[in-house]
């Protein structure tokens, strides 16, 4: 496979190299949207990279990724929330106090939506298939509904966090480094992901997707694999979901919901499933054909539709195979 | 709280539940027949409301308005299912999902560009407006009554329809073996079609009783949508007594923990967070009975065992 491997990774470096280039010729022409549009264009992707490690990998269409990225959307704007009013999240057993610093969030973002995980998948996969798709957006439309009518946090309202969280060295209250902070997790996160599949878990992974009754015989329990893959999947989601609160300063239940679900699905086929860069390459067409449409007509998500439509009927393998001229990895 | 209360709100989780076994019924055939995962259901739904508002505002007639809701709905299904969803059938869920998830935008965005974004608001016919009085005093409104009576005709309309007709017949053979039905000389793809766009028209039918009792507007088709799917996964796929099962269980325990768990816990919490607790709770009420129907039955009620 040396030669077409080659042209894959000719394509995926091209792909990652992208964002800098487009954010490097932003900060000299003084265009700070673009700047924000990458931002949320790396940050989205680090969460479509999270689903694709179930989805794409593990064979779980999983239709509730919202509830990830919402856990962890929610873990920034609460603890930011507390640490700018002051008051302990908790004191009983034991004082917890609200925080604005990044790293802090990250690690209870991570902790928070794997622990989730971890109760969502302990249910959904114990079946398969459609059950699957449809338990997983059914758990995440709970949360979505808890988000709701929880009045505690804003409610339907949602909740502000002011002031962008602090990373220690680094001024991210300008777009700059907020995206230099967002970009280098999400080269972390892919090369964790590309370390992880090509690991002997990841390879039982993708055995487990393949034939888990194959996988049984050899003396390797598809359950526990796949509970494995779905809990980082979803930590990584999550993860995701803390820094696009940031982004926004501002977090909703919108994040929960199951558009959000079905985005971040549309953002792996759009790349490609199961190809390391595809969420990357999907994130960044969807946002830039949001952006170019919704400059043309109030009603793009029309076009959007009609454009997706063409895409999953017409051109299968997405735009990482079109590019390096390969099909898709299944057939 | 009274029994009498009870009562009241016992009813309107039937009408909510036969109203969710019209939308459930679609989603669990077509799964069912052609083995499709169909999120477009919802906008199906949105188009009989859309359809029985406007032609109700522009003719003056209810009845006029709901027949449309089931010839637009059951056309729209049709021709989505002619031009779409007919290539989705050998696909994987994966691609089930995505395609139909763009119909959603395609509808959602279609319909506001036709009618806009405000709400279209559709009056209860005159001749089943006003409320009646039910043995033991109970003051009920006679359209509700009409929509329980209706969706419980439906049901059972739909269950003799499977189980006697020819045409049923062929659907029961299309769920347990396609191959071989299309071999012995039944039109398998005419069969499709007709699936689809019956169930289509079951959601449009909904959409259109529904109309009368909230705003008709986009986006209105997909919090339903979720709730039929989970009435399907309780009832188990492609089972039609386990859509009706189901949809009567969603529906009551929606309906009856809406109501009567604030008050629950006002027993033993002070009044603002037993509102707080027992409002979160109940949203979530739906969710944590499917939960626990899977632990005890993977596939559902009335599923296939595996």
């Amino acid at each position: 496979m040396g030669f077409k491997m080659s042209r894959e990774r000719i394509v995926d470096l091209a792909v990652l190299l992208m964002l800098p280039a487009a954010v490097l010729w932003a900060s000299a022409t003084g265009e700070t949207f673009t700047i924000t549009l990458a931002t949320r264009i790396a940050i989205l992707a680090i969460a479509a990279t999270g689903l694709n490690l179930a989805l794409g990998n593990g064979g779980l269409v999983s239709f509730g990724h919202a509830a990830f990225f919402g856990a962890g959307g929610y873990v920034c704007g609460i603890l930011a929330s507390h640490a700018f009013t002051s008051e302990p999240l908790m004191t009983v057993p034991f004082l917890i106090e609200g925080t604005k610093s990044m790293p802090v969030i990250w690690l209870v973002a991570i902790v928070v939506s794997a622990l989730l995980a971890a109760l969502i998948g302990l249910f959904a996969l114990r079946t398969a298939g459609v059950y699957f798709i449809m338990l997983t957006l059914a758990f995440a439309q709970m949360i979505y509904y808890f988000a709701i009518s929880f009045p505690g946090y804003g409610g339907e309202d949602g909740l502000p966090t002011y002031v962008r969280n602090g990373f220690p060295g680094l001024n991210t209250l300008v777009p700059l480094p907020f995206f230099i902070v967002c970009f280098v997790v999400l080269a972390l996160v892919i090369w964790l992901v590309d370390r992880f599949t090509h690991s002997r878990f990841g390879l039982a992974l993708a055995a487990a997707r393949q034939n888990g009754e194959r996988l049984e015989a050899v003396g390797i329990a598809p359950f526990r694999i796949r509970y494995v893959a779905f809990i980082l999947s979803g930590a990584i989601t999550g993860l995701a979901g803390a820094l696009y609160t940031d982004l926004n300063r501002f977090v909703s239940p919108s994040m929960l919901s199951w558009q959000t679900s079905g985005e971040l699905i549309v953002f792996i086929i759009l790349g490609g499933t199961a190809r390391l860069f595809g969420p990357l390459l999907g994130a960044a067409l969807f946002v830039v054909l949001e952006n170019t449409l919704g400059g043309w007509t109030e009603h793009w998500q029309f076009f959007v539709g009609l454009i997706l439509l063409g895409v999953v009927l017409f051109a299968r393998g997405g735009a990482i195979a079109f590019l390096s001229g390969k099909a898709s990895h299944h057939g | 709280m009274t029994w009498t209360l009870i009562a009241e709100q016992a009813l309107n989780g039937l009408q909510f539940g036969v109203m969710l076994f019209l939308m459930a019924a679609g989603l669990t055939l077509i799964f069912g027949v052609m083995g499709l995962i169909n999120l477009a259901h919802g906008s199906l739904y949105m188009v009989g409301a859309f359809a029985c508002a406007a032609v109700a505002a522009a003719t003056g007639s209810w009845w006029l308005g709901v027949a449309a809701s089931l010839v637009f709905a059951a056309a729209a299904g049709a021709v989505v299912e002619l031009a779409v969803i007919r290539r989705l059938y050998k696909r994987d869920h994966l691609d089930q999902v995505l395609a139909t998830f763009a119909l959603i935008l395609v509808f959602s965005e279609g319909t506001r560009w036709l009618f806009g974004s405000f709400p279209l608001y559709l009056s209860v016919p005159q001749g089943l407006s006003g409320a009646v009085t039910l043995p033991g005093g109970i003051q009920y409104p006679l359209f509700r009554l009409f929509i329980i009576g209706v969706g419980l005709a439906l049901a059972a309309g739909l269950m003799i329809f499977i189980a006697r007709t020819r045409v049923g017949a062929r659907i029961r053979a299309g769920q347990s073996d396609r191959e071989m039905i299309s071999a012995l000389g039944v039109n398998i793809d005419r069969l499709y079609t007709l699936v689809f766009a019956l169930g289509a028209a079951l959601a449009g039918l909904a959409g259109a009783l529904v109309a009368s009792l909230q705003s008709v507007q986009v986006g209105m088709g997909e919090p339903v949508l979720i709730l039929a799917f989970v009435v399907i996964i309780i009832g188990g796929l492609g089972s039609i007594p386990g859509a009706f099962v189901g949809a009567l269980i969603v529906g009551l325990s929606d309906t009856l923990g809406r109501s009567m768990l604030p008050a629950l816990f006002a027993q033993f919490m002070e009044p603002s967070s037993a509102t707080a607790v027992g409002s979160s709770l109940s949203s979530m009420l739906i969710y944590i009975v499917m939960a626990c129907v899977l632990v005890v039955r993977p596939t559902g009620l009335f599923g296939a065992k595996h």
